[in-house]
């Protein structure tokens, strides 16, 4: 039976004391989801969509169901919308690769929130530079709020795209995704959310928020690395040309030409990860038992902890709000004289795990005119004793690095 | 444990650097680049009749890049680009944890960094400017 503590993840027990603190990175994975790769790895396993035999249909089947819990988990209308890929970086490419290569041309314009993640950008700067479109840029204040207005002035009769996270891995700040969407759609402008961020930690529905593109990754949200998703409205998704070609992708080949797969088979060339999606279900199927409000209830209390004790030290600053809620366990902080490799190093010499760099942001480190920033980022599995952990430890940072107080 | 996370002498080299300021007398530049940490230095070299006068470096990075930088330059400043070569190996040598006692004074105050061969994740740090000087004496004709 699941805890929905410390105890589901074997990491914890194969690493004892340690305090992980880089969830926005990558999430450890329970028992029930590592043990459901191995089951149908030693039970189900043939190659998905081929297979004429028994063994085949149970690969299919467990492949399939996979995709269905995908759909429920974040509301669409039809599995044919769910398109499995390795992550939310190569969902974003995709569909840069597809539809952008069909639909953006010379004098369009990308609109890019500046706080996106490389994975989120750079396919679209690429995109622009080859069909002599024009990336630009939605700015936010430097707590992270991007406003309506800013968002209406930015937009113009040639924007042909809006891309941005629901939930920025450097703020942790959650955008207003619903009226973004709105706006664009009013513009005649489509839009993609990166929801690698919110996924896992709360509801997402996209009806409700009415966007057209939406990514994320399974690994984020206790699911193996290896295994991501696409959501695209199925008329969007119909009226694009494959991504990848290959094998199971087609329904007809002749010596000249092709057709292509149903949707959404038509995106999803080559074996698929069988095994990551069903490990993604498993991780579906323990989300959902936990329930989203229960891990939205934890984690912002975990948050509200950790803010209100860093607050307290001088020399620590956090980057962007200052209200814990807009954080979602995401706090990006530096502390003045000590570079943020070497705050990693320290966290790491006390068996504490945080992230430092640039995350993947290099835009928006520019913007905010900070080189880098340690980050820690929180799950529902962390504890209070986590938390408390790490603030010791970064009181003493400033100390250790020789400077008096 | 110590206070001092690195120890003092790698941490005062940080907090305090001898050789951290521009050089107009410099005779020879290279920039030394960590892509991935984003740590960043320029290396300035005065090199007269044979001899490196005078030295200096500037940029930003975390501590092991920036204090190794200025415990290097201090180590040789005043001597021959063949004798900054050797004490680039015995550099190598010490991170890749194979140093003997005695090389390792002769290392001076650069062996407050050997502890860097215990920590893989920053020995591209400890080496910056180490690198950076070895390709800067290396493209320098009269160095070679």
């Amino acid at each position: 039976m699941n805890s929905f503590t410390k105890s589901d993840f074997p990491v914890f027990q194969a690493n004892s004391g340690l305090v992980y603190l880089d969830s926005s990175a990558t999430q450890q994975k329970p028992l029930a989801v590592l043990e459901r790769v191995e089951r149908y790895y030693r039970e189900e396993n043939a190659n998905p969509l081929r297979g004429l035999y028994e063994l085949g249909v149970k690969a299919t089947e467990a492949y399939e169901n996979a995709r269905e819990a995908v759909r429920k988990f974040i509301g669409a209308k039809s599995v044919r919308e769910i398109v499995f890929t390795r992550n939310a970086t190569e969902s974003l490419n995709l569909i840069a690769y597809s539809w952008g290569r069909t639909n953006i041309g010379e004098g369009d314009e990308v609109l890019v929130a500046i706080s996106e993640h490389h994975s989120d950008l750079l396919p679209w700067q690429t995109l622009c530079k080859e069909k002599g479109a024009e990336l630009k840029y939605l700015e936010c204040d430097k707590s992270g709020r991007y406003t309506e207005k800013a968002l209406r002035d930015a937009l113009s009769e040639r924007t042909k795209l809006f891309c941005i996270a629901q939930i920025s891995n450097v703020f942790g700040r959650l955008n207003p995704i619903k009226r973004f969407a709105e706006i664009c759609r009013e513009n005649g402008t489509l839009i993609v959310c990166d929801a690698a961020q919110s996924a896992p930690h709360i509801a997402v529905d996209v009806q409700k928020l009415g966007v057209d593109f939406l990514a994320f990754s399974g690994h984020k949200m206790l699911a193996p690395m290896g295994i991501g998703v696409l959501y695209g409205r199925e008329e969007l998704l119909e009226s694009m040309p494959p991504f990848l070609y290959g094998g199971e992708m087609i329904d007809t080949v002749t010596r000249c030409g092709a057709s292509f797969a149903e949707l959404p088979h038509k995106f999803e060339a080559g074996t698929v990860n069988a095994g990551g999606a069903v490990g993604l279900h498993a991780a579906i199927d323990y989300i959902s038992e936990l329930g989203l409000d229960e891990i939205e209830r934890r984690e912002e209390k975990l948050t509200a902890l950790a803010f209100g004790e860093m607050k307290k030290i001088p020399h620590v600053n956090i980057i962007g709000a200052d209200d814990p809620q807009e954080h979602h366990g995401i706090l990006t902080f530096t502390v003045d004289g000590v570079h943020p490799h070497d705050i990693a190093a320290i966290f790491d010499s006390e068996n504490i795990a945080v992230r430092a760099g640039h995350h993947c942001a290099q835009p928006l480190f520019h913007f905010l005119e900070i080189p880098s920033a340690a980050r820690m980022s929180l799950a529902f599995y962390n504890d209070e004793e986590d938390i408390m952990r790490f603030i010791a430890v970064l009181k003493t940072l400033r100390r250790r690095m020789g400077y008096d107080g | 444990m110590t206070d001092n996370f690195y120890g003092e002498v790698l941490t005062d080299h940080n907090l305090h650097p001898l050789h951290k300021h521009g050089l107009p007398t410099a005779t020879c530049c290279h920039e030394g680049v960590n892509s991935t940490c984003g740590d960043d230095i320029m290396l300035n070299l005065e090199i007269k009749d044979g001899v490196i006068v005078n030295g200096s470096f500037t940029g930003s990075g975390c501590a092991v890049s920036q204090a190794s930088a200025d415990i290097m330059l201090e180590l040789v400043i005043g001597r021959t680009p063949a004798e900054a070569r050797h004490y680039k190996a015995l550099f190598d040598k010490m991170i890749s944890g194979g140093i003997t006692d005695d090389e390792l004074e002769e290392l001076e105050e650069a062996g407050a960094l050997q502890n860097v061969s215990k920590m893989p994740a920053r020995v591209k740090c400890a080496m910056l400017g180490w690198r950076t000087m070895e390709t800067l004496l290396d493209k320098e004709e009269v160095c070679r």
